[in-house]
């Protein structure tokens, strides 16, 4: 485990806790928390895609603290619930909250985006525990999801599946593949979390090919869909913990995000995609993030 | 072969729990057996490929040994960055069978031809690539490749293939299968055109020559051992494949034979880097390719006294 301080640096909190269920202002808390290192971290290590990973701290927080059976004493465990980040460009995300959560301890993460590190820009295959699947190539996760979902079954084993998808990924004719089948298969313990930030990498996802409606499409290949606020943890949380039914409908979740989201000169700027925020950046980041 | 393999398959599904048989929407019948014994283990996953390459990642990221049917083409081509990320780079125990080899699916055109599939499975690391030469290669492959940690594509012609093996032979993953002692020939059948690589053989000793003929089932890991002895040996050392000049198995043996200064000569008996666009069955393409008894004896006879002229 982490030891809570350890993870104090250039003034953002550790998580309050390292139970994995936090009240809903913490849960918040560690939301913000979470923002501010990634964008510290980004300056840090010239990391790109901070855009696309500040859009998806709220769904990724709700899952690793109370939303799923996510813990790091229990990540070898066959029960434990599967979370795939497919969107696999938002790492550094899925890199901290498992850090924040105590999978590893935050001096791996010195290793994150240097030349012979252990961390990649893309999660590699079981890089630090915690990491199910190595994704980076969009279209792939909710395929492989899929399989583990009908591995469970087959070996009697009961627990969640939970892949994040970004919109820009929806363009993947695989995850359709892959929506059909989990469709056929009543497949309730799989659930696909959209974050709909409404921009890809070059452009409004809406425009470039025809995503709306989104939540009709995954309706009509045979899922159950709800809509979200994806930057209100509190409602994450509840969702992803709803229990699983073995043989309902999947559950697709339209987390409505935007990118960037926490930074005022970041939010809904594309541009973010790729740059890389300035040391004073960072400071004002930060100020807006924690109030401090 | 395809019979062969899904009897092998019920039967060792009946001893492994964890076996899993995954198909493209091909086989109609062909796993009726599988499917009475082991319902729940079998998924057509329709006609998309890359999906399934994925699922049959995660069933194996979830302990299982997952097994994924359909056409050769189509089982590699279609899905090659599935193969290359969620099963190569994670290493995964996924076994990929294509079925039609080669021109086994000769008469149905380009589409369905798999001259190149070799090559692409070649070239990813942690890839291991075997091309039985006949039913009872299958059997034994299939039981090799559940017990490797790490994919493995499975190359299989149709059904009906002429067998190579009248018993049982030694098997192993990497190891070529001696079906004929060598002089200072020796031809290496890769997959269901061995048996005439066998034939052309004969040819060759009706005219006094010695060839020798080895099953090369596996084309990675490569038999170096075998190869050292042959480049120790042999003059004229033929590859008869049916794949393209690009990658294949011929590839393999003369790229061996570059790095290790071999002397050797490697000659290749495959398929031209073209399609093959007008209509017939797989003994018509295979001829037109050069690909018979006849004109292998013919090339390597002439590569043999182009030698002795030197």
């Amino acid at each position: 485990m982490t030891s809570l301080s350890s993870a104090n640096v250039s003034g953002i909190p550790a998580p309050c806790s390292t139970q994995a269920y936090l009240d809903d202002d913490a849960l918040r808390a560690e939301a913000a928390a979470l923002r501010a290192e990634l964008v510290a971290l980004s300056h840090r290590t010239r990391t790109p895609h901070l855009g696309s990973a500040l859009s998806c701290v709220d769904i990724l927080t709700a899952a690793y603290w109370g939303g799923l059976r996510l813990n790091p004493d229990e990540a070898t465990l066959p029960e434990r619930d599967r979370f795939i980040l497919s969107k696999g460009h938002a790492a550094a995300a899925l890199y901290l909250v498992l850090m924040r959560r105590g999978y590893y301890d935050r001096s791996v993460l010195d290793g994150f985006n240097v030349d012979g590190g252990c961390l990649q820009e893309h999660p590699g295959p079981a890089c630090v525990p915690g990491v199910e699947a190595a994704t980076g190539s969009l279209g792939h996760g909710l395929s492989i999801g899929l399989g583990m979902a009908l591995a469970a079954r087959m070996q009697g084993v009961e627990h969640r599946t939970c892949v994040v998808l970004g919109d820009g990924e929806c363009n993947e004719g695989s995850v359709w593949e892959a929506a059909m089948m989990a469709g056929a298969h009543k497949l309730g313990s799989l659930r696909a979390v959209v974050d709909f930030n409404r921009w890809q990498a070059t452009g409004r996802s809406c425009e470039i090919l025809a995503m709306e409606p989104l939540g009709a499409k995954w309706l009509a290949f045979g899922w159950n869909v709800v809509e979200v606020d994806g930057h209100d943890p509190v409602a994450l949380r509840s969702l992803l913990s709803l229990p699983r039914a073995e043989y309902g409908k999947p559950l697709a979740i339209i987390a409505h995000t935007t990118k960037g989201k926490g930074v005022s000169f970041m939010e809904d700027d594309n541009n973010w995609h790729y740059r890389i925020p300035t040391e004073d950046e960072v400071e004002q980041a930060r100020k807006e993030l924690l109030h401090s | 072969m395809r019979n062969a393999l899904a009897d092998e398959l019920t039967q060792l599904a009946d001893q492994r729990p964890e076996l899993a048989v995954l198909s493209g929407d091909i086989g109609n019948r062909l796993f009726d057996r599988f499917k009475e014994r082991h319902a729940d283990r079998f998924f057509n996953c329709g006609v998309a490929e890359a999906n399934m390459t994925s699922v049959a990642a995660g069933m194996a990221l979830s302990g299982m040994r997952p097994v994924t049917y359909t056409i050769a083409s189509f089982n590699t081509g279609r899905c090659l960055e599935q193969i290359r990320l969620d099963l190569c780079y994670q290493n995964l125990p996924v076994v990929l069978v294509g079925v039609g080899a080669g021109l086994s699916y000769a008469s149905l055109g380009p589409t369905h031809h798999a001259l190149e599939d070799v090559c692409w499975m070649r070239s990813m690391p942690n890839m291991t690539v075997i091309c039985p030469a006949d039913a009872v290669e299958t059997r034994l492959t299939l039981r090799a490749a559940l017990e490797h940690n790490g994919p493995v594509y499975l190359r299989l012609g149709k059904k009906n293939e002429p067998l190579v093996h009248q018993n049982i032979p030694d098997f192993q993953i990497g190891k070529g299968i001696v079906l004929r002692p060598w002089g200072k020939v020796c031809i290496l059948g890769v997959g269901t055109v061995t048996p005439v690589a066998v034939e052309a053989a004969e040819a060759l000793a009706a005219q006094g020559i010695e060839a020798g003929v080895v099953s090369l089932h596996t084309v990675k890991p490569l038999d170096t051992a075998l190869l050292a002895q042959l480049d120790r040996e042999c003059d004229v050392v033929a590859v008869v494949e049916e794949h393209s000049p690009a990658g294949g198995a011929w590839s393999a043996v003369a790229e061996w034979n570059a790095e290790n200064n071999g002397r050797m000569r490697v000659l290749r008996c495959g398929t031209a880097d073209s399609f093959i666009c007008e209509a017939g069955g797989q003994e018509w393409a295979r001829t037109s390719q050069g690909i018979s008894a006849r004109a292998i004896a013919e090339r390597i006879a002439t590569a043999l006294h182009r030698g002795e002229m030197a």
